[in-house]
């Protein structure tokens, strides 16, 4: 599989990163080699195989829904970059019209 | 004889009988790690001074009364993946550089109610990702046989320092080979344990359908001792099992192999096997069948395809977990940003480096829409045949023989730029990842060069007893484990 730079764009933003044009290069190349790579999948026959997901073959594990002690808020916010009034702060996300 | 040269059972047989005290190994272990610590690099943090006065402190108590546990005591070294309450988990990444975990991993719950000493937290490549310890952003570790190599990764800090005897023992976790590749290089022993056998609770995720944490350790009873307190069902895991844990250390006291079948699968002696390796194993394997195993040949074929299984089930699974770190509720944040989506942008392309940037943007490519199916798709279908491999493998033979990696530990620079040739170096480890099961690697000899080679033994779900036992009798029939290195 060829991966183009502007694949590289299109995914890099997907996934929230930014790439530099040098970057867009290594990329490009290093995802199409290993891409190519992946490739071998199709040799493998996998008409009317099941996809496996998990080994252990678990399905939703629940719990009873009982207050138990949580985190207090000063321990939850102590790693926050920036935080204010027992929230974290980040931009502004609604623009003015 | 230095406490530092005793293992985890020696040590703790020493403390449990009052011989030693607390402060004593603190005091040992102390030496030790200033000794060789410059040259190994196996720490990213040392809490060697806390844990000193925690030594103190516990010598005090246990002269009122003493009553210790299996751990109590014990010097050990965890990779820096794991949540330590109180003490930095920085992922090797700067994205976790200042991050102090508000809560202790389910494992080091387990440990800390015994009263175990923490050492520090050992190095590895970003997130787990790689396979040398050069993706960390603080500088690659050293492999103590030879500096100039790679003590492999990721967990290479948790091997190396078990293998320069900076700690007792050593956690680790395993996604694609993480704690058996490192072991092997570093002439140590590593369990990856079935998956569900050990909570994964507060282990930071990478593969979350891969990941497993596992003892690091200088014999197999060590690591079956280790394992004994790691292991059991949690309910802050939902992927943890709930079944009994058997006593590990019980299961090795049987010393011969009659009736064990061994399964050699000839995928893994192919092409591109280092011939020292193969010559190591081989000579291993004839051991095993001295020792009273029938040894006979399997086929495993899906080994090859198994690589490219797992770099599409892992990266798809790691762009998924790592969307968490945006810089907004721990860990990294990008200064003068415009906006929030400038905010996340600039705080991962800040945060991450190259390899965890590679691995995400790859996850995110075969989970996007067009190629779904034709990536993630087929490999979750590939997936289920490297099962069924195992399965039917397993229905001839009761433990499964392989090198753990196809050449010994590489020199430092040697892969790095070349990402698919580190991918390709997991090929004997990544399969039991993808099928759940119980693997070991333990040291069967040495290349001419000096540097260990390792042995896998991988068992069918929850058998880590078979494993254990077959892994024992060979160790203590061949005696590599006794060979230290110097370094220098």
């Amino acid at each position: 599989m060829e991966i183009t730079q502007q694949d590289v764009e299109k995914v890099a933003q997907l996934a929230r990163l930014a790439v530099t044009s040098a970057e867009k290069d290594t990329f490009a190349k290093q995802l199409s080699q290993i891409l190519t790579h992946v490739d071998k999948l199709n040799q493998c026959d996998t008409t009317g195989v099941e996809p496996t997901a998990t080994v252990m073959g678990q399905v939703n594990v629940f719990r009873e829904d009982v207050i138990r002690p949580s985190l207090p808020s000063g321990k939850a916010l102590a790693n926050a970059p920036e935080c204010e009034a027992g929230g974290f702060v980040v931009p502004k996300i609604l623009e003015e019209r | 004889m230095s406490l530092h040269k005793l293992t985890l059972i020696d040590l703790q047989r020493k403390f449990a009988a009052g011989e030693v005290t607390a402060t004593e190994i603190m005091r040992a272990y102390s030496l030790r790690i200033s000794q060789v610590e410059p040259r190994v690099k196996a720490f990213v943090t040392q809490t060697r001074e806390v844990a000193c006065e925690q030594a103190e402190a516990l010598d005090r108590k246990l002269k009122e009364w003493r009553k210790t546990m299996p751990l109590t005591g014990m010097p050990l070294a965890v990779k820096d993946n794991i949540c330590t309450d109180g003490v930095p988990t920085t992922c090797s990444s700067r994205m976790l550089q200042n991050f102090v975990p508000p809560y202790d991993a389910t494992v080091i719950s387990k440990l800390r109610a015994q009263d175990y000493m923490l050492l520090g937290k050992t190095n590895l490549d970003e997130f787990a990702m790689g396979s040398s310890t050069e993706n960390s952003a603080f500088g690659p570790s050293r492999n103590p046989w030879n500096l100039q190599c790679v003590p492999g990764g990721s967990s290479g800090g948790s091997a190396a320092a078990v293998a320069a005897e900076e700690c007792v023992a050593a956690l680790g976790s395993d996604t694609g080979g993480s704690i058996r590749q490192p072991a092997a290089f570093c002439g140590v022993v590593g369990l990856k344990p079935t998956y569900g056998r050990v909570s994964r609770y507060g282990l930071v995720a990478f593969a979350s359908s891969l990941d497993q944490i596992g003892p690091i350790t200088k014999n197999v009873s060590d690591a079956a001792f280790l394992l004994g307190a790691i292991a059991g069902h949690d309910p802050l895991d939902s992927t943890s099992i709930d079944r009994p844990v058997p006593d590990y250390l019980k299961a090795l006291q049987k010393r011969d192999l009659k009736r064990l079948r061994v399964g050699v699968p000839v995928e893994f002696f192919a092409e591109g096997l280092d011939p020292e390796v193969d010559r190591a194993v081989r000579s291993a394997i004839e051991e095993l069948s001295h020792l009273g195993a029938e040894v006979k040949e399997i086929r495993l074929p899906r080994t090859d395809a198994a690589v490219a299984v797992y770099y599409v089930v892992a990266t798809a699974e790691a762009s998924s977990n790592l969307a968490r770190f945006d810089g907004v509720k721990f860990g990294f944040r990008a200064k003068e940003t415009k906006d929030l989506l400038d905010l996340y942008i600039k705080t991962r392309q800040e945060g991450f480096g190259p390899e965890v940037k590679r691995r995400i943007m790859l996850g995110t490519y075969v989970l996007s829409a067009g190629y779904y199916d034709a990536y993630y798709g087929k490999a979750q279908a590939v997936r289920t045949l490297v099962c069924q491999d195992f399965e039917a493998a397993f229905k001839q033979v009761d433990v499964i023989v392989t090198p753990t990696t196809p050449t010994p530990a590489f020199k430092l620079g040697e892969k790095s730029e070349d990402p698919l040739q580190m991918y390709l170096s997991d090929v004997f480890t990544i399969s039991v990842n993808l099928a759940g099961l119980p693997a070991i690697s333990l040291p069967c000899g040495f290349s001419r060069a000096g540097v260990p080679i390792g042995l896998q033994l991988i068992g069918r779900a929850f058998e880590e007893e078979t494993v254990l036992q077959a892994a024992h009798a060979y160790e203590q029939s061949a005696q590599w484990h006794q060979k230290k290195p110097t370094i220098r």
